[in-house]
């Protein structure tokens, strides 16, 4: 039977029929999907997991037990999950052990754009990369096989348009896994990694990428199609979509496992086209070590771009030079406004940040919806660097700025983002002496990649009720003795809160309360009105309610006079439909000229 | 007699205003009348009232997820000046459907940018007879949702595709959608179909 599956529910898919039955994964986009999907399946014991490195260190936790085991993450994901993922190419793994990493080309919502095939020579583990559906599912069902059949992890690299892309699949059957359960205390030579065992299993791991190697020229998914001799193409995943559509008479060798290169397949390649051009995403990573095997590549990253996504009018304008014949240009995109995303109408965030603005404090930002509030008008988060890095980063600016700092530095991070990150920098500003505020913004879940719960809200995965950390007892057996909790949508409350803590010399620890995410299924914060709106007669078109940046108000231009004479520019409108009426913008308003609408009006 | 030749279409809007429904509804359709279909978006920040755009390609077989810039076949537009963001990505012949909707973006809420007036003519004058304005809003609102406006565009989408038996149509909403909103929607995609037509 076919069906239309996402790439990330095909991954998911793919190690359920392989008889996969741990699976772990902090969310990040373009992964999250996958363990969602995979939590379907009732066979399947699947988890969010409070960062990468913990959902890799279950995951192989469960191989080294036997059992058929994925750990999924983005790009980043794995540069926190590096510590055991490089070394756990040295144990190898009992039951068969799949990381799906998924990258992000041309950083549609990441902090960077880093290209994941170079962990796999990094750490000496093989990677298979899909180029739609149908090979995601295949190709994850493959990994457990190879995992097991040469004791290795497997990586399997997803992107944006492999795991958002959506395109037929033929669905297969579950199969048990061969491997019996159970731990083995014989084999702690294979998984005790002293020095000792090291150096033994650092043999170990050359002979099997030999192995490796021979299996690649074999391997069922590097596939080579001659058509025309005069051009031959080598490419992998989404690259080689492209290419193939604007060039389909060309010749291909499709890579489906992109490490270890399958010599023979490749030198075989170079004698039977005439010119070679490699088309990869990202790096130049196929072209250095096809080059290094002694080959003469035609072109490569020379053309090809080596940032952001390709696409099949990139592959088609770089290969074509001057022949490229673009396509009519009707309006100038560039003159359009721009729509980048924002916080929603409502949120607990903006409120926060509204607060920040106006105390004027250089804010360390961290990874979430409120990293938007770095966009114009609020422009009231002014770093951010990876999950976790604000409570850090904001203590060593205090350290470097001593008194000049005091009162003008905070940190602020999401709920989830503190979890996963922020636990180990607030121990280090208490037991370092550091004087920073750190804002946690509990807005109940975790937002921006789609709303999973985390081991604050209080559920799993799979929805049963779970342990609930409570944030202030966690902090205060940290060792933070300023604790507060502010009420965001309080904004004069919020900022002399917020006002003292920063001055103290000491580790504080503000919690927002009661605003959960607007998107939130479960929780809801109850406000007082239905909705907001402007007097019409009364407003003076000063704009201030415009700088908190909300959707739902909007400028309106036309000279006119207030109702008690005064000349105005124009005014406010606010759009019912989309005000939820938290009521923010009212108490920004000097002239209370925003009122509470009324049901039925 | 299934030709060799993709169909590319273009879906656009913004953020949360259903063109994921709408996208997943077209590959319902064209997988039961035997099409290889593939489509692409981008989740993630895109729900925060970015902008959004799915790439759906159907064919005997398709190979790129992402269509080639200027190779529309037909554009669904589910708010104005989203439309006008991927004019350029239509080619001379291309079918058009546009949501009478506007949704301000940021900057012009602010007062720092203009709203494109008369965004419909602008398309009349490239495509001509080609373009429709579908006030699917209103039409969805007068059946009792204006979150049905999706659907009711796919109504009126549905005309340029007459190998596409209504059942089929219908099949693709009944098996997405809860049942509570069945009658709803295929309200909606019958309003919308009679609007184009």
């Amino acid at each position: 039977m076919k069906k239309v599956l996402q790439g990330n529910e095909a991954i998911a898919r793919g190690a359920w029929e392989a008889g996969v039955t741990v699976a772990a994964a902090y969310p990040g986009t373009p992964s999250s999907e996958i363990l969602a999907e995979i939590a379907k399946y009732k066979e399947v014991s699947a988890q969010w997991s409070p960062n990468e490195k913990v959902a890799l260190e279950v995951a192989s936790g469960a191989a080294f037990a036997g059992a058929r085991a994925m750990a999924c993450m983005k790009h980043v994901g794995l540069n926190v999950a590096s510590d055991p993922f490089m070394t756990l190419a040295y144990t190898g793994i009992k039951g068969g052990l799949v990381i799906v990493v998924a990258d992000d080309p041309n950083v549609h919502s990441s902090q960077n754009e880093q290209d994941s095939r170079n962990w796999a020579r990094f750490a000496k583990v093989p990677m298979l990369e899909p180029g739609d559906a149908e090979e995601c599912k295949e190709l994850t069902r493959i990994a457990f096989d190879m995992s097991e059949r040469f004791d290795t992890p497997v990586l399997l690299r997803g992107e944006t348009r492999v795991s958002h892309s959506d395109s037929l699949v033929e669905l297969g059957e579950r199969k048990a896994p061969k491997v019996p359960l159970g731990l083995d205390q014989k084999q702690s030579s294979k998984y005790v990694m002293v020095p000792a065992n090291v150096r033994v299993r650092r043999v170990v791991i050359e002979e099997r990428m030999k192995k490796l190697e021979a299996y690649a020229d074999e391997f069922p998914y590097n596939t080579v199609e001659i058509n025309d001799p005069a051009v031959g193409v080598i490419s992998s995943g989404a690259a080689y979509m492209y290419t193939k559509e604007v060039f389909p008479d060309y010749s291909y060798l499709k890579l489906g496992m992109v490490w270890p290169l399958p010599k023979k397949l490749i030198a075989d390649f170079f004698k039977k086209v005439k010119k070679v051009i490699v088309v990869e995403e990202l790096d130049p990573f196929l072209e250095t070590e096809i080059r290094a095997l002694g080959h003469k590549i035609f072109h490569g990253k020379d053309l090809i771009p080596n940032m952001y996504e390709l696409s099949p009018e990139i592959v088609a304008r770089s290969l074509l030079g001057k022949k490229y014949k673009a396509p009519k240009i009707r309006v100038k995109p560039e003159d359009l406004p721009r729509r980048p995303p924002n916080m929603c109408p409502g949120c607990s965030h903006r409120a926060l940040f509204y607060s920040l603005k106006k105390l004027g404090a250089f804010v360390f930002g961290d990874i979430g919806c409120y990293t938007l509030a770095a966009a114009p008008p609020l422009s009231a988060l002014h770093s951010c660097v990876c999950m976790g890095a604000s409570i850090g980063q904001a203590y060593g600016a205090g350290k470097a700025l001593g008194e000049e700092g005091l009162g003008k530095i905070c940190a602020v991070i999401g709920d989830s983002t503190f979890l996963h990150g922020g636990i180990g920098p607030m121990m280090d500003t208490v037991y370092n002496k550091g004087y920073s505020t750190s804002i946690i913004l509990d807005n109940r879940t975790t937002g921006m990649t789609g709303l999973q719960e985390h081991a604050g809200t209080g559920y799993t995965l799979a929805g049963e009720p779970a342990n609930m950390i409570d944030y202030e007892k966690l902090v205060k057996a940290l060792g933070v003795k300023h604790v507060r909790k502010v009420d965001p949508y309080n904004l004069k409350s919020t900022m002399q809160t917020v006002k003292e803590e920063m001055e103290r010399d000491e580790a504080s620890v503000i919690i927002t309360e009661n605003g959960p995410c607007m998107l939130h299924r479960r929780e809801k914060r109850k406000f007082p009105h239905p909705y907001y709106t402007i007097d019409t007669e009364m407003c003076r078109g000063c704009k201030a309610c415009l700088e908190l940046g909300c959707p739902a108000i909007s400028w309106v231009e036309m000279e006119s006079t207030t109702k008690d004479g005064k000349k105005r520019k124009g005014t406010v409108s606010i759009n019912r439909l989309q005000c939820p009426g938290c009521g923010l913008c009212a108490q920004v308003c000097k002239f209370e000229s925003i009122v509470p609408g009324k049901v039925g009006a | 007699m299934m030709n060799d030749k993709v169909t590319n279409i273009l879906l656009s809007g913004v953020g949360g205003q259903g063109a994921i429904l709408a996208s997943n509804i077209l590959a319902h359709v064209f997988v039961e009348a035997g099409y290889d279909v593939k489509k692409s978006e981008v989740h993630g920040m895109a729900q925060r009232g970015g902008d959004v755009t799915t790439h759906f390609r159907y064919g005997k077989k398709v190979y790129s997820p992402l269509i080639k810039y200027g190779d529309v076949d037909f554009l669904l537009a589910f708010e104005l000046l989203e439309a006008l963001r991927y004019i350029n990505y239509c080619k001379d012949s291309s079918k058009i459907v546009i949501n009478d909707q506007k949704i301000l973006p940021p900057a012009v809420n602010l007062g720092q940018a203009r709203y494109p007036e008369d965004i419909p003519a602008t398309f009349r004058k490239f495509f001509n007879g080609n373009v429709h304005v579908v006030k699917g809003q209103e039409i969805a609102l007068a059946l009792g949702n204006a979150q049905a406006a999706n659907v009711v565009l796919v109504g009126a989408f549905s005309g340029f595709f007459p190998e596409i038996k209504h059942d089929m149509w219908v099949r693709a909403i009944t098996d997405l959608l809860p049942k509570k909103i069945h009658d709803l929607n295929i309200k909606a995609f019958e309003q919308g179909k009679k609007a184009l037509t």
